[in-house]
């Protein structure tokens, strides 16, 4: 049996929105390669909306296709429908993580919070 | 698509030849070694014979001497705590290198559970142990010391004869776990010096399930298992007949052919080591250039990721490992890795080619052909490239 579903496979081997974003209205960094996945997330907001997002990953599999669910589920949503964006949610949305991935790979939502707060502590 | 299996450090293909040797053991020939009637004798027959054979492929000349078991990992197990056990009356110190299986590595730990101390010896960056600091951890105490014959995951081949002399000096018992090497490279316990080597029949074309170690008469042991007297009463428990059986045919083949395998292996091993970081760049060889098992190429390729580097070879039909912590269930990076020195960063990226005797030149082409962009997909993903290449390093 593969260890992941099909779902985190098609994201792997195709992640939607790698790259980075020039002059974003938010970025978010989190993880360190002790752990072992690194992931930094580049929101542009327009009138509340998430307009764009790009991300980029060091990590494993399941890091890679965290990332791109993620992206996937924040793009067009409002500030206050991405902050609802759990990863619980984005496990569900992918089929499922393996046990052992669960804390250390799912790390997409956090990065696209603090990318978030950036954002916030930017339009004070 | 093309196909290439090169992870013959997690399993090896059955030989024909030891495949047909087991089958009469899975079929007709089903009775109890121990039994005395005629279902028993053949059994019983085939079990010794394999034993010599086993002897013989590490120049053993008492074939009693060897105990089967039923992996490396167990053969690891017995050897660390039945001769610790066995000795505590002596002393209660261990020395083992910093980058043992996990089998001698854990099997060691606990034994500090019983009161026994651990010392750890360092490896130089190329994973290599310096006899000089074996001798340094010796204590008055000290009972047992085991440094493997290999590592399994960056292919160093370790002093062991150098370390055999000190252990002889200080008379304290030296086992080595040689599961990398038996079938694979010279192995032989009189030259080596040791006093205790653990194998496994799956490296080299045998069984899973199948292992040995070899005690040297007069090293006091205590089983592991408890009940009947099978193997002389080191292992207790009904043989595994096809399993001892296919270990023993893998064994003299193993010492007809390894010439020629090692012949066949290290140019592969050579033009791979050579050649993927000529093409990929930014990639560290890791283990000793030369003096490396004759099939073992591993490397760790800087700003990316090994699973996701392995899931990408998968994708396109080569089957690799990879050191990093992401493929450990334990998820931490490589323990001999970081004791090499290399960074947490870089032993992410690592990435373990193991080539058999299946594999071919086309393998090592194809794999030079496809490993340059799946690298540039993972670094132009990869944070860890793009601060690289920011900071005016890159390109």
């Amino acid at each position: 049996m593969p260890v992941y579903s099909e779902k985190v496979m098609d994201h792997f081997m195709h992640p939607r929105n790698v790259g980075e974003i020039e002059n974003p209205d938010g970025v978010g960094e989190v993880g360190n390669p002790v752990c072992g996945d690194m992931m930094t997330f580049y929101i542009k907001v327009k009138d509340n909306v998430i307009e764009d997002v790009k991300f980029k990953t060091f990590g494993c599999g399941a890091a890679i296709a965290v990332s791109s669910m993620v992206s996937e589920m924040a793009k067009g949503k409002t500030i206050e429908e991405a902050r609802k964006i759990t990863p619980q949610l984005v496990a569900d949305e992918l089929e499922g993580l393996p046990k052992q991935k669960y804390h250390c790979s799912n790390l997409g939502a956090q990065a696209l919070n603090k990318a978030i707060d950036d954002y916030l502590s930017k339009k004070k | 698509m093309k196909r290439v299996y090169m992870d013959h450090a997690a399993a090896t293909r059955l030989l024909p030849e030891v495949r047909e040797a087991m089958l009469p053991y899975l079929a007709d020939v089903f009775g109890n070694p121990s039994s005395l009637h005629d279902w028993g004798d053949p059994a019983r027959e085939a079990v010794e014979n394999a034993r010599e054979q086993v002897a013989r492929l590490i120049g053993v000349e008492e074939p009693e001497e060897i105990i089967f078991t039923a992996s490396g990992s167990e053969s690891n197990n017995l050897a660390i705590k039945g001769l610790a056990q066995a000795q505590q009356n002596k002393g209660k110190h261990i020395v083992i290198s910093a980058i043992e299986h996990f089998s001698v590595l854990y099997s060691a730990r606990a034994m500090e559970k019983a009161g026994f101390e651990i010392s750890l010896v360092p490896v130089d960056k190329y994973g290599m142990v310096n006899p000089e600091d074996v001798r340094k951890a010796i204590r008055k105490d000290t009972v047992l010391i085991s440094v493997m014959h290999a590592n399994g995951e960056v292919g160093t081949i370790q002093p062991i004869k150098e370390i055999s002399e000190i252990a002889k000096e200080n008379r304290i018992v030296f086992h080595t776990d040689a599961v990398a090497t038996c079938g694979n490279f010279p192995v032989n316990v009189k030259e080596l010096g040791v006093d205790a080597l653990s194998l496994a029949g799956n490296q080299f074309y045998g069984p899973k399930g199948s292992g040995a170690l070899w005690v040297r008469r007069g090293v006091r042991l205590i089983p592991l298992i408890d009940g009947g007297i099978q193997e002389g009463g080191w292992r207790a428990g009904t043989e595994d007949v096809p399993a001892i059986v296919g270990l023993g045919k893998a064994a003299e083949i193993a010492l007809k052919d390894l010439n020629s395998r090692m012949q066949k292996l290290i140019p592969l091993r050579d033009k791979l080591l050579k050649e993927l970081p000529e093409k990929v760049g930014h990639v560290v060889v890791t283990g000793h250039p030369q003096k490396r098992l004759p099939g073992h190429a591993s490397f760790c390729v800087e700003f990316i990721e090994g699973e996701s580097m392995l899931m990408l070879l998968n994708s396109q039909g080569v089957g690799v490992s990879s050191g990093s912590s992401c493929t450990s269930r334990a998820l931490k990076a490589s323990h001999v890795l970081l004791a090499m020195g290399l960074s947490h960063e870089v032993a992410q990226g690592s990435i373990l080619f193991t080539l058999g005797v299946g594999n071919q030149t086309e393998d090592i082409d194809y794999i030079l052909e496809i490993m340059p962009p799946i690298v540039k997909r993972l670094r132009e993903m990869s944070p860890l490239y793009a601060k690289y290449v920011k900071a005016g390093k890159g390109e």
